[in-house]
Formats: structure tokens, sequence, C-alpha cells
């Protein structure tokens, strides 16, 4: 168990815009940790600068206290699964998870031991004989996870694990995932473009954007107060609605808006032009314009499917959302402010 | 005109209809390959078969059935016997050079550094030299009296006078090993490097992390996973090997007195210089199950590695 923290970290590749940009960033003990971005935001280059197969450009890491920069990732103390699992295709299952072991110098005997702990934990015994090819993707998943926990590392790195599974399996994974991490309570740093998962695993989110960090916190406070407007749309779908006005953003969430008008002490009515509905069988969602607005603006209603919500097309609505659930950004950064006055309509 | 031009549309368009078809396309395609295999591989073979059962010479090519009486000839011929231990040896341990070296060049060729396209392609070269030229210059190379390596060795201190490298029987044999060492490598590397690179990051990222260092990853990951590919490049440089007579004919003839005589250049002595078409075809013959075993054990070996 250790902590992992950055401080200033850059990694430049060969193009003008770095990977990472002057990120500081740090894990509690024993954390989940959730690395959130779109494709190109850094965090599997974070992660790697983490691990060791990439030399930072400038900038320190420390794993448990320990400056690491110069460590290869033997050194690290850490042991990372990757996207593609990479198990060594021409060893047995077996043979795969004592593979660090006998880098480490382990004698077999305590390496049968170590594997056959390791398999049992993850459910794997009987898989111990395979090669890689004979198992799904979920066993492979696992065969991954066994060989990362043998060595007892302090921290763990997985880049996007549950990708390479189908959406059925994925869900069960992911679970698997979430008890596997608090049974051995390893500090762990998991790499996802996915919202849903960030939201469901991670203990707290880090957002990643442009290898800079945009937000670091529990998925609660990421989603209900976003530090600025890309965090506010990438994180929730249907993202956050977000209307201009003025110098600022209006910012409140698909399912704060209530069907019908609200007193200007309570919150603030907005008039919509609905476009049309979608029923999603949990949820209900209606798209619509805002009425009168100079430039055309999407709005997304998001209800319980249980509860009504007006359907006719072209039908103009009013809709109202509730003080506290409305959000402000600075037009110009798109940085979260506090609004000084609140218009009473939108 | 408006009529003519929708003719030429319904005539391309029923050609392209024609080309369409599988059962028309596919022998159209094979054709030219089929005509080239069966007047340059079929028919020369069936004529080999046909000359090693008769009597046919030079003088007199007459065909007179004789049945095996060529291969009873051939196989009491105590050249003919060196001849096939000379191949095996020469085949067996220049493929061992060649995995060697072709291994360790294909590791330097996959890293980064300045001018590897040059390097790459100077690398190559001696495989894309006609055997006939290469072996030619080797020729110079070993020269009696002007040999460039007797030069440096002399410089060196490491030697007298000269090696006489192919008038003396081992070093001949070593002076055509190393030729043919020298213009197999280039292409077995090339097919390794394919491998090596093929060989996904996440992979060699797992053993890095894995705290595998450079040996343990080379014999416990690239080795196993270059394997086949290692397979298929030596299968290919066995039978070039096996089946050449250039280095052979144009370095020493097979001398010194048939020292270095292989297969190839005994069949081409025997049947087409000493006149004797029927010996010739049943010497060359002999070089069949030797390169068809070869290529059996190594397909196997291939096919095992793939099921795994």
């Amino acid at each position: 168990m250790a902590i992992v923290e950055t401080r200033a970290l850059t990694k430049r590749f060969d193009t003008d815009t770095p990977a990472v940009d002057n990120l500081d960033l740090a894990t509690r003990e024993g954390e989940y940790l959730v690395l959130l971005g779109p494709s190109g935001s850094g965090k599997t280059t974070l992660l790697r600068l983490i691990a060791g197969l990439e030399q930072p450009t400038s900038g320190e890491i420390f794993i448990g206290g320990r400056p690491v920069a110069g460590l290869p990732p033997r050194a690290r103390s850490i042991a990372m699964v990757f996207q593609s699992y990479a198990l060594y295709p021409h060893k047995s299952v077996f043979d795969n998870i004592v593979f660090p072991l006998k880098a480490q110098g382990m004698s077999p005997d305590d390496r049968k031991a170590k594997a056959e702990w390791a398999a049992k934990l993850l459910g794997i015994e009987p898989l111990l004989k395979r090669k890689p090819r004979q198992l799904s993707g979920g066993e492979r998943q696992r065969v991954a996870l066994a060989r990362a926990l043998v060595r007892e590392p302090s921290v763990f790195l997985l880049d996007e694990p549950l990708s390479n599974l189908d959406a059925k399996l994925r869900a069960a994974a992911r679970d698997d995932l979430k008890t596997f991490q608090q049974e051995v309570g390893v500090t762990t740093i998991y790499v996802t473009h996915d919202q849903v998962e960030a939201m469901g695993l991670g203990d707290r989110i880090a957002v990643l954007h442009e290898g800079r960090l945009r937000q670091l916190g529990t998925p609660q406070e990421v989603y209900r107060d976003p530090a600025d407007t890309f965090v506010a749309t990438f994180v929730g779908s249907p993202p956050m609605n977000l209307i201009e006005r003025d110098d600022m953003i209006v910012g409140f969430r698909p399912e704060s808006l209530i069907p019908g008008p609200v007193s200007p002490d309570h919150g603030i009515t907005i008039t919509l032009r609905v476009h049309r509905t979608e029923y999603l069988g949990s949820e209900r969602r209606l798209i619509g314009y805002l009425e009168g607005a100079a430039a055309e603006t999407r709005v997304i209603v998001a209800a319980h499917a249980s509860r009504p919500i007006p359907t006719p097309s072209e039908e103009i609505q009013e809709f109202s959302v509730r003080s506290e659930d409305l959000r402000f950004f600075d037009r110009k950064t798109g940085e979260r402010i506090q609004a000084e006055t609140v218009p009473a309509r939108l | 005109m408006t009529k003519s031009v929708r003719a030429v549309a319904q005539a391309g368009g029923r050609w392209r209809h024609l080309l369409e078809r599988e059962r028309f396309l596919a022998p159209f395609l094979l054709l030219p390959s089929v005509a080239y295999i069966f007047a340059l591989v079929a028919i020369p073979f069936g004529l080999a078969i046909a000359y090693s059962l008769s009597d046919a010479t030079v003088g007199d090519p007459s065909f007179d059935f004789v049945g095996l009486e060529n291969f009873r000839q051939v196989l009491d011929d105590p050249v003919f016997v060196r001849s096939l231990r000379n191949s095996i040896f020469v085949t067996v341990v220049t493929i061992v050079c060649v995995v060697v070296l072709a291994k360790i060049l294909a590791l330097v060729l996959v890293e980064n550094f300045r001018g590897k396209w040059l390097v790459r392609f100077l690398i190559l070269l001696p495989w894309t030299t006609p055997v006939s030229l290469a072996a030619i210059a080797w020729l110079w190379m070993l020269d009696t009296l002007f040999s460039p390596i007797d030069w440096v060795l002399r410089r060196l201190d490491l030697i007298d006078g000269s090696l006489n490298w192919l008038a003396t029987p081992n070093l001949a044999m070593s002076a055509v090993i190393a030729v043919q060492t020298w213009r197999i490598v280039p292409l077995a590397a090339v097919i390794i490097m394919a491998g090596i690179m093929a060989i996904p990051q996440d992979i060699r990222d797992a053993a890095t992390v894995d705290g595998a260092g450079f040996w343990r990853t080379l014999f416990e990951v690239t080795i196993p996973l270059t394997l086949p590919v290692t397979a298929v490049a030596t299968f290919f440089g066995a039978i070039v090997v096996f089946a050449d007579m250039g280095v052979v004919y144009v370095l020493t003839r097979g001398g010194p007195i048939d020292a270095t005589q292989v297969l190839p250049t005994w069949a081409f002595f025997r049947g087409i210089q000493g006149g004797d078409l029927g010996q010739g075809a049943a010497i060359a013959l002999f070089a069949l199950p030797v390169l068809a075993a070869m290529a059996i054990v190594i397909l196997r070996q291939v096919r095992r590695m793939e099921v795994q």
C-alpha cells in the first residue's frame, strides 16, 4: 500500500502539445483512483509514466514517498494490467502467473504456492494448465490480475481492463474488480474513458483533458459540482445542459428539470419548444430547443419513466430548475463561478 | 451514336459480369502461374525422372529403359556419398550460423538509431546480388596471392605467407559455408525482424513491468514468439543452400579432391560435363527426399506451434 504522487509532471512527445502537462496529482492510501478522460487526454501516458514505461520530460513521481525517477518498472513496486491483458501467448496460465516471480529469482516451491494462492483468490485454479488462447475474455482478465497480484505490489495500475469485454461481461467484471480491490486493499489507479465505469468504480475520479487535470473529486463531486464546462459535459450521460447568458454559462443536469414554472425566488423558468421525446425503459427523455434564444440551443430533459412529461412535438412547454441545481461558468474560460445575479427566465 | 455507346456499355457490362463469376475468375487468375509452373517445374521434373531410369548420354540421348541401374551405380560411387554428406553438412552448419546471426542482426535492426534505413539497405544488398557475381567477388577475396583477408591476417601477425583458402580442404569448406551464410543472413534477418516487430508492444511492456531483463525477455518472450517465423526463414534458407551449385562451382569446382563436392555440383559434373544424363538425373533426384523431409519437418513444427 502506498501513495502515488506526481509533481509538475510533464511529458512531451515529438508534437508541440504535451501529452501530460504540468500535472499535480496524489492518491490516498489504498484508494481506487480513476483517471477519466477522452482519448488523447494523456491518461494512459500518465499511467505509463507512473509505471516507468515512459520517462517524464520534467517533473517528479513519488511512490510511497520515494522518488522513482530513473528506477526501472520492476523496482517501483507496481503491477500493471494492460488493455489487451498482454498474456504471454506461448506460456500456460501457470507460467504466465509465475513469470514475474521467476524474474525475481523466487524458488520454484514458493512460486508454485504463490501462484496457487493467487489463482484461488481469482477463481482460476482449473485453468492453470491452459494456454491464453483457450480462455474467454473474462478469464484472461483474471489471469492478468493474478499475474499482477503475485508480486504483491504496493500499487496496481490498470489500463482500460474492461474495454475488450462485451457489454454483459463488462458489468460482471466491473463488480469483480471492485470486490477484488477491496479484498486486497492495494492503491489502484484505473484508466478509462467510460464515465459510467469511472463513477461506479472510483473512490475518486481525476478528470483529464489535453494533458491537464481538470478536476479531482469523488464521483458525486465531479457529477454535482463540475469544475468547468469540460467536466460538466464529459461526465454524465446525457451531459449537463449549458446555456449562454450574457458573460456566463448557466448549467443544469437534464434530470433537474421539472415541468411547470417556478417563482424567481426558488429557481429559474425555462421555455422549450419540444423537438422529440425518447422512451428508454427506465427513463424518458425530451429533447427541445430554447424558445426565443438567438442561437439554436438544445436542452435535454430526463425524467424517471414513471413520471409523465409533455410529449407533443413543436409545442411550447415551460420547465423549471431549482436554484440549488444551477451551476454557473465563466463564458470565456469555462471555469466554475459563483453568480451574483441569477436570471429569472431563460 | 447513343446506340453504339449503349452497345459498348453492354459489352463492358457482360465482360464485367463474367469476371465477377467465381467459376470463371479463379481459373482465369490462376492460369498464368499454372502454365509457368508446368513449363518450368513439372516438365523438367518429369524429364529428370525419365532420364534417371534410362541410359541416355549427351552423345546418345535416345531413351532406353534400364530400371534402377543408374541409382545402383550412383550409390556405389564414393564421390556421391561424399557429396551427399557435404551437402547436408554445409546446409546444417550454414543454417545454424544463419539463425544465430540473423537473430542478432534482427534485434539490432528493430532498435531505433540514426541512419537505420541506410543500414537496413546495406544489409539487404548481399541478398540482391546474383549468386554467381557474389561468388566471383568472394573468389577474389580468397585468392591465393591477393586475398585481402590474408593481407589483414598477415598485418596482424597471425599468419605467415598465405592461407591458400580454396586449396585446403577444411578452409575451402569453411569458405563455402561462410559465403552461403553471408548470402542467406540478410533475408532471414528481415523475416525474423518482421516477426519481432509483430510482437505486440503490450507484451514487451508486460515483460518489462514483470521485471524481466534483456536476456530473460529474449529467451522467454522474443525467441519463443518468433519461433514460427524463424522456422520459415530456416526452411527457405536450407532449401536455397541445399539446392545451390553456384557458390561451390565458382569457388572450388567441388575441390580440392571433392572435399567440397555437393549434390548439385556433382550432378552437373556427372550429367552435363561427364555426359551421363541418366546418372546426373539420378544424383539430382537424391536431393528430392532430403528437401521433402526438411519441408515436412519444418512445416509440421510451424503447425504445432500455431495450434498451441
